[in-house]
């Protein structure tokens, strides 16, 4: 489970989220929405480790709970990005770093043998497809989930990220994950400048990642549209760097209709 | 830095660095066969002459190239030599009896140096030959016997003055004569090793030829002196490495090599030089280049104090090509001034230079270069891309460039970028589990993959992992 207790987080000493506090289960999608500004971002670099975002311990009125950030009990909220990366988290940004002269295939090589050394058993999942050893299967492997995902993959011989379009950068970011095998995914507006096709092929696979392999979700988003496809367990609307509002699908249409003037609960 | 992980003390830095980041620190003891006094006069450099049993015309250059030595001053445009102290170098050492064909017959010492080094190793894998030069001579050479039979030469300079004394005394001193600059003055004085190679017409050399030079002693001064020939329409890919002892005194090297490249022929000149971080190095690297030949430099500085070395290309004959590769990292109490020259004599000639360097950890790496186009060199192009990385903010950066242009039917191109590793860069390549030195190592072999992709893989692995040595230490 990642748990998310009373987390306060502060950019350059101005406070962004107050409090806040969130379970996802093995498997579950939750929905974060939310208005521009609201602090739904923050709360995806401060889960990823981001060194701008300052985690504070701000006991509020309503808990006197210390700030806690847990995977499967695991306290992560000193950790480093990479650290917090290890134990099975992963963030797919919202803008994607290009690395120029840093192959994408051999990168997403790098994420995948390390990997493979650290959740060696995982990797040898037998309900999964024979998982590629070499580099050459690695490769092969690579190209075809590309290819699902509508990525050419030519593309990956270039430079990580380096000149690529909006919606290419997001099917990059698919591909780490999957090489990535996290326990629980941050999508942090995937869906922002995608068309209709590319958000429907990212939003199934990180659904078929939810309900195979237990994947735990937290989607990031203004809008509805991918939660067509990711349908969430949960959703959670932000406002003011506070949850106002929870339930299930029934919230997203009432933003659907009326915006994020929700009922606050 | 570290900005995401620990500050080490600068206690756990330094004993890192010594234990990590260089490997080839270790020293042999001195069992030699001959160790000069320490300083130059002219009674060394007949010394020298003498023990190699040289012919009169050698000794004369010597001696004339000594005198400019002595006048010239130390040059004071680039990097600081004021350190330098030439009384206390020593000038030559004999560290064995000759050169062998065998590594078994090679002394204990030497070879196990060299065995550390992997060098045996690769030679049986993918080298052509090899030459391995332990102070200031060559003691061990071998060539495939299919190289023998087409009639390439492979040899020390020493055994090639002995050998093939005519072609020597046509080409010695042709590009980078004795009073070219006071460190290939100096060179040409107490010369001492290097490789000779001569490829004949129309012959190509499939692997590479290697030659490994090491300095043992301390205030070693090693001068060794290259000369390669590549007839009409040959090709050779010649590859060199450098290493030493991490001693608190300082060394010097200060090399000349002179390179021809005739009509359509091509040469391939490979340097990964990793000195330690006590050893001037001061090099003089020039190649001439006939019609429609190919003469391509790839230059990875990542060692030594300082390094001043810009390998320069003269396109003498129509359609002559010359193409420099430059990698530069400045590390810690490091300051390498490196670059390339490009000089248009003939019509249709064209250059292209492409440098990178990287500071960090207060070092230093400046790109210094010239394109120089004389009059009747008509469409001619030259191209000079050079890129800084600077990983941190007490590291410095420096670009030196001069165009000299006489002819206007020509193209020149000029770009260069500075820039620096961004925390929003390291932040995303952590966050897929990668520790922060590793992601700084990843931008940085990805900054340098363009020249990198121009090496053999053997010596891309090489110098990326060189690299990643170096980005070890830099946290902090």
């Amino acid at each position: 489970m990642l748990q998310i207790s009373n987390l306060s987080v502060l950019i350059e000493e101005k406070q962004i989220l107050t409090g806040l506090g969130l379970e996802i289960k093995p498997g579950e999608v939750h929905a974060i929405m939310g208005p521009n500004g609201s602090g739904k971002s923050t709360l995806a670099y401060a889960l990823a480790g981001h060194p701008k975002y300052e985690i504070s311990d701000v006991r509020s009125r309503m808990s006197d709970v210390g700030v806690s950030i847990k995977i499967d009990g695991e306290e992560i909220s000193e950790a480093s990005p990479d650290e917090r990366s290890k134990k099975g988290l992963y963030l797919a940004t919202q803008y994607p770093m290009a690395v120029p002269g840093l192959t994408t295939m051999n990168f997403l090589w790098q994420i995948y043998k390390t990997r493979n050394m650290i959740h060696e058993t995982r990797f040898m999942n037998k309900t999964e497809d024979k998982k590629p050893i070499t580099l050459v299967e690695f490769r092969k492997w690579m190209e075809a989930q590309a290819k699902q995902l509508g990525l050419k993959p030519e593309l990956l011989k270039r430079g990580l990220n380096d000149g690529f379009s909006g919606g290419e950068k997001k099917k990059t970011e698919v591909l780490q994950m999957l090489v990535s095998k996290p326990k629980y995914i941050i999508l942090d507006e995937i869906d922002s400048g995608l068309d209709v096709d590319a958000l429907k092929k990212i939003a199934l696979t990180v659904a078929k990642m939810a309900k195979e392999e237990k994947v735990g979700v937290l989607v990031i988003t203004h809008y509805s549209r991918i939660l067509k496809y990711l349908v969430p367990d949960r959703v959670h609307v932000v406002k003011n760097g506070q949850i106002v509002a929870e339930g299930g699908l029934e919230l997203v249409d009432e933003i659907e209709t009326s915006g994020f003037k929700v009922k606050e609960n | 830095m570290a900005r995401f992980a620990a500050i080490k003390t600068e206690k756990e830095k330094t004993e890192e660095l010594k234990q990590e980041s260089y490997k080839y620190g270790f020293s042999m003891p001195e069992n030699y066969a001959f160790k000069s006094k320490k300083g130059l006069n002219e009674e060394v450099i007949r010394m020298i002459s003498k023990m190699k049993d040289e012919p009169e015309w050698m000794l004369k250059r010597r001696l004339e190239a000594y005198k400019l030595f002595l006048k010239r001053e130390m040059p004071n445009w680039g990097a600081d030599l004021s350190k330098i102290n030439f009384d206390e170098v020593y000038y030559y050492i004999k560290p064995s009896s000759g050169q062998e064909k065998d590594w078994k017959d090679v002394p204990k010492e030497i070879k196990d140096t060299y065995d550390k080094l992997g060098i045996p190793e690769a030679e049986k894998e993918y080298l052509g030959g090899v030459k391995a030069q332990y102070e200031s001579e060559v003691v061990y050479g071998s060539l495939k016997e299919s190289l023998v039979k087409q009639g390439i030469l492979f040899m020390g300079m020493d055994e090639a003055l002995k050998k093939h004394p005519e072609i020597v005394a046509e080409y010695f001193g042709k590009v980078v004569g004795g009073g070219d600059n006071k460190f290939a003055s100096l060179n040409t004085a107490v010369w001492s090793g290097g490789s000779f190679i001569y490829i004949p017409k129309g012959v190509k050399v499939e692997l590479p030829l290697q030659a490994y030079f090491r300095i043992n002693a301390a205030n070693m001064g090693q001068f060794e002196r290259t000369m390669i020939i590549v007839d009409e329409g040959a090709y050779v890919h010649y590859v060199e490495g450098c290493t030493a002892p991490i001693y608190s005194t300082d060394s010097l090297h200060a090399a000349v090599v002179e390179i021809f490249v005739k009509k359509n022929a091509r040469c391939r000149y490979t340097t990964i030089q990793n000195w330690s971080t006590n050893v001037y190095n001061l090099v003089t690297k020039r190649a001439w280049v006939e019609e429609n030949g190919i003469m391509e430099w790839v230059d990875g500085n990542l060692g030594s104090k300082v390094t001043m070395k810009y390998p320069s290309v003269i396109l003498a004959g129509d359609g002559a090509r010359g193409e420099i590769l430059s990698v530069a990292v400045g590390g810690k109490d490091q300051h390498q001034d490196a670059g390339g020259k490009c000089i248009h004599l003939a019509k249709n000639t064209s250059s292209r230079i492409i440098s990178k360097s990287i500071s960090l950890n207060g070092g230093r790496a400046s790109y210094r270069g010239m394109v120089q186009i004389n009059k009747g060199a008509k469409n001619s192009r030259s191209k000079v891309v050079c890129d800084a990385l600077i990983l941190d903010k007490d590291s410095r950066s420096d670009t030196y460039p001069v165009n000299k242009i006489s002819e206007s039917d020509v193209t020149l191109e000029h770009e260069a970028t500075v820039s620096k590793i961004g925390e929003e860069q390291l932040f995303y390549l952590m966050s897929r589990g990668f520790e922060e030195h590793e992601a700084e190592a990843m931008i940085v072999n990805g900054f340098v993959e363009p020249i990198v992709k121009e090496l053999p893989m053997e010596y891309a692995v090489e110098l990326n992992r060189l690299i990643g040595l170096q980005m070890e230490g830099s946290v902090g």
